[in-house]
């Protein structure tokens, strides 16, 4: 298993983590995800924090068998490309479905769950995961 | 500027070398390939490597490879660009040659993957992609390539058969590599019938976790002439190399390596060549969708119709395209760092036609290297001199 | 002074919202598994692997705010009752406050009672808002319980968990709070010691002199202060680790079995612990009509209860289909046997 690293090597991306907030472009109005501090697109430098709605679609996905270290006891897990509401594409496991329920265009939306844990006396680190969604 | 030429090549036969460390199978194969240029030393010394610091608690290859092959203080860096670390350090060395600062250098492409655990060794592997945004997320890199291939296979309207043709392909000829890690064809059942690691991407898809070191002498086309006789010199006539997204994710066109189109481009236009030119291509068939893309980036197919080439049998050694003429990374092996090196003198096996699988009277050669899931990726063209 | 709870100001619930696992284990597979045919409840939640009562709190603190439609940013509490925390010593809450954007101006604390540890950050968020300290403050309870394997506490611990943002009473206010009573006694009938894995009980003794004793008294005394007779009430929860005991409150107060069902769900999910009357009550606000008034009585061992006079307002019907309802999420089920079950309680060395 992957050895933690120092805290504030996870900490310092708690915000964008639990509930997805990336960057848009004050310039071009181009939003981004995961933040970024200059535009690719125009190049701008001015760049203002956004919060995801956190809907999207499946664009493509896989089911993980042999996972890296510190995936373990997940295994198997979809993980998919998901195409959210405002443009970006994220990567991210899929949570709460079945293999075979997974399918291109599949609606999604985001939550929050564990990622990983180290060890019985380590950090527990939580982050977006997508499901399909609960309807009101 | 001058002219650079490969004029030795040497390497250990790529494999699970349980006997051998790293800086054992590095020397080794470097002092092969000074032996088969004629030269007993070197001006300095570039070292392809993705990640020794993770797989076997070693950085400073360059001080440690050139220190133990006896090389005196020479410069010795390690050059590192994930999986094209090999491809990149030879344009390393050719830039060194060509603008007149060195005479003679040496490159080596080392990996030594098999000291780490399996799912550890995967996860080192899943340090060249977005470490934050990818693997944090438990994305390992054949997870990456998965969810490209099934989004490729949808588009295009592809089946897992039509892309288990790469693998058939790159086995028949690395049987004929004594230097391969897998010595023998299979069929496409073969792979059909391997487990999923990571669906659509079957065990048969994907290279293997293994080790192996090569490596190529290089130097000027007067100096040449030194050392060897004009058969063994290849030129590499055009270098080019570019980067995309980190993240997949953030790809203008997931099914477009648009550094691959870049970097070809820019080696082209530097050998003064077209794609029509090219006799034969090592492409980096990490896994099976990756020659597919490749072959599209390059210009060898259209895009979308990189898959269809395997499926017409266009790839094979006496094809249009010959790929993977000495198994390419399926069959002779992916040590990830030490691939770019294994191509180069696999394309000058070829072009000095003396490989066990010879591709008829060639004159030209393409190698192709990606790092992470096509964020950096080098091309270089080979020439016969 | 009386024993009637009751904060200077008038508060009330302006959002509320449940979270229940997809995942089902029946009664019976665990019953396969021990040799045990007779069963206390049908079947029980169980939690996803990557799930914990952290998570669980935040969606059900997200649901809240759905229906609350308020800014996190105004929540000056936010208070986390839970016997299943991740960390033994580590906030909870300051995970789910970061989570719904709430950081950093506000108070945020976990609170333990066993079960009823939902209904104490309940009673503080109610104090705290009625005393005028605070426009908004958030309870919520969730738990991932542990029962251990075999006992016939693992037949009922389950997941779940539910969130209150507590406010100032006005016309936005989905229900109000008419008083509070809080009943409490030293009696150990089930505990957890530090550093051990599952808890311990007294077996019969966690009956009558603890759950039965706590509950009613509490009833009894919350009804006295605020002279209501259990005929004032159109729906009642009572704490529910199982189905019987709520049911026989019932009957010992004289409550018809028709105002406790909706709201008692551990016959299909469990029990949720420190989110179960909390679960409850979200379910009967799903259905429930404006003027309706609510008896609400938790239990949480060691022991005591906390007793709650609810009236349900107009705003209900426009707020409540803002977020999924507990039902939604108590339909969403997937059955697992007794090894994915063991999985999904990391109960697995690798």
């Amino acid at each position: 298993m992957g050895r933690p690293m120092q805290v504030a090597r996870y900490w310092r991306h708690f915000k964008e983590k639990y509930r997805m907030v990336g960057t848009k472009c004050k310039e071009c109005g181009e939003i981004y995800f995961p933040p970024r501090q200059v535009c690719p697109k125009c190049g701008s430098r001015e760049m203002e924090d956004v919060q995801l709605s956190g809907k999207g679609k499946v664009l493509s996905w896989t089911i993980v068998r042999n996972p890296p270290s510190g995936f373990e006891y997940f295994r198997p897990y979809p993980l998919a490309l998901i195409e959210l509401e405002e443009g970006p594409i994220v990567l991210a496991q899929l949570t709460d479905v079945d293999e075979n329920q997974i399918d291109f265009g599949m609606e999604v939306e985001m939550v929050t769950r564990k990622i990983r844990e180290f060890e019985g006396d380590g950090l527990i680190l939580y982050g977006y995961k997508f499901r399909p969604p609960i309807k009101p | 500027m001058r002219k650079a030429v490969i004029i030795g090549v040497g390497a250990v036969p790529v494999g699970e070398h349980w006997r051998t460390s790293l800086r054992d199978m590095a020397v080794e194969a470097l002092l092969n390939a000074m032996e088969d240029a004629g030269v007993d030393r070197v001006d300095s010394l570039y070292v392809g490597n993705m990640a020794s610091g993770s797989f076997i608690e070693q950085e400073n290859l360059g001080a440690l490879i050139a220190d133990f092959a006896g090389l005196g203080n020479i410069p010795a860096v390690k050059i590192e660009a994930a999986c094209a670390s090999g491809g990149a350090a030879v344009q390393e060395g050719v830039k060194a040659v060509m603008s007149g600062l060195e005479d003679v250098v040496a490159v080596i492409g080392v990996e030594k993957m098999t000291d780490a655990w399996a799912t550890d060794a995967t996860r080192y592997l899943g340090y060249a992609a977005d470490g934050e945004y990818e693997l944090f997320h438990g994305a390992s890199f054949v997870a990456l390539n998965a969810l490209v291939m099934r989004y490729y296979m949808k588009e295009y309207g592809y089946t897992e058969e039509d892309l288990a043709h790469f693998s058939v392909n790159a086995h028949a000829n690395g049987a004929k590599n004594p230097y391969a890690m897998f010595k023998r064809p299979i069929k496409l059942e073969t792979v059909l019938k391997s487990p999923y690691i990571a669906d659509p991407i079957k065990l048969f898809d994907a290279s293997p976790v293994c080790d192996g070191a090569a490596a190529v002498i290089i130097t000027t086309e007067e100096k040449a002439r030194e050392f060897v006789d004009k058969a063994k010199m290849v030129e590499v006539a055009g270098i080019g190399r570019a980067i995309d997204t980190i993240n997949l994710a953030n790809r203008e066109d997931l099914l477009t390596l648009k550094a691959a189109k870049v970097a070809a481009e820019r080696a082209y236009k530097m050998a003064g060549i077209t794609v029509k030119d090219i006799d034969l291509f090592e492409i980096h068939d990490a896994f099976t969708i990756m020659a597919a893309l490749s072959l599209e980036a390059i210009g060898a197919a259209e895009k979308g119709k990189g898959a269809q080439l395997a499926v017409e049998g266009q790839i094979a050694i006496d094809g249009d395209y010959p790929i993977q003429t000495l198994g390419g990374l399926k069959s002779r092996g992916h040590p990830v760092g030490a691939t770019g090196v294994y191509q180069t003198i696999e394309a000058v096996w070829q072009l000095r036609e003396e490989a066990p699988n010879q591709v008829p009277d060639p004159e030209v050669a393409l190698t192709q290297n990606i790092g992470g899931t096509g964020s950096n990726i080098t091309i270089n063209i080979l020439r016969r001199v | 002074m009386g024993k009637l709870l009751k904060p200077n100001k008038e508060v009330g619930i302006v959002g509320y919202g449940a979270y229940v696992p997809m995942y089902r284990i029946k009664a019976e597979e665990i019953g396969r598994v021990w040799g045990v045919n007779s069963f206390p409840i049908q079947e029980k939640s169980v939690n996803n692997l990557d799930e914990d009562a952290i998570t669980i709190g935040i969606e059900a603190a997200r649901n809240a705010l759905k229906r609350a439609q308020i800014d996190p940013k105004e929540i000056r509490a936010l208070w986390f009752g839970t016997e299943s925390k991740p960390y033994a010593v580590k906030p909870s809450a300051t995970v789910i406050a970061e989570a719904i954007g709430a950081t950093p101006d506000l108070d945020a604390a976990d609170f333990e009672f066993a079960c009823k540890a939902g209904t104490e950050a309940l009673q503080a968020s109610i104090g705290f808002v009625g005393s005028g300290m605070a426009k908004y403050a958030m309870a919520i309870g969730a738990d991932t319980s542990q029962g251990r394997p075999g006992d016939h506490l693992e037949f009922t611990a389950s997941a779940g968990g539910a969130a209150y943002i507590v406010g100032e009473k006005d016309s936005e206010t989905l229900a109000y709070f008419e008083g509070s009573y809080s009943y409490v006694t030293d009696t150990p009938d089930f505990w957890r010691r530090q550093h051990e894995h599952y808890p311990r009980h007294g077996n019969r003794f966690t009956g009558e002199p603890a759950y039965f004793h706590q509950i009613i008294s509490a009833a009894k005394g919350l009804m006295e202060e605020l002279n209501y007779s259990p005929s004032d009430f159109d729906y009642a929860v009572f704490h529910q680790p199982n189905v019987k005991f709520p049911l026989t409150v019932a009957k010992i107060l004289g409550i018809p079995k028709e105002k406790v069902l909706p709201g008692l769900l551990s016959g299909i999910i469990g029990n949720t612990y420190s989110g179960a009357t909390l679960v409850g009550i979200s379910a009967v606000l799903d259905i429930a009509k404006p003027g309706d008034r609510i008896l609400w009585v938790s239990f949480g061992s060691g022991a005591g209860s906390d007793a709650f006079s609810l009236v349900v307002q107009d705003a209900i019907e426009e707020k409540r289909d803002l977020a999924p309802k507990t039902m939604d999420y108590v339909n969403r089920k997937k059955y697992i046997d007794y090894a994915l079950y063991a999985k999904h309680r990391s109960k697995y060395i690798l």
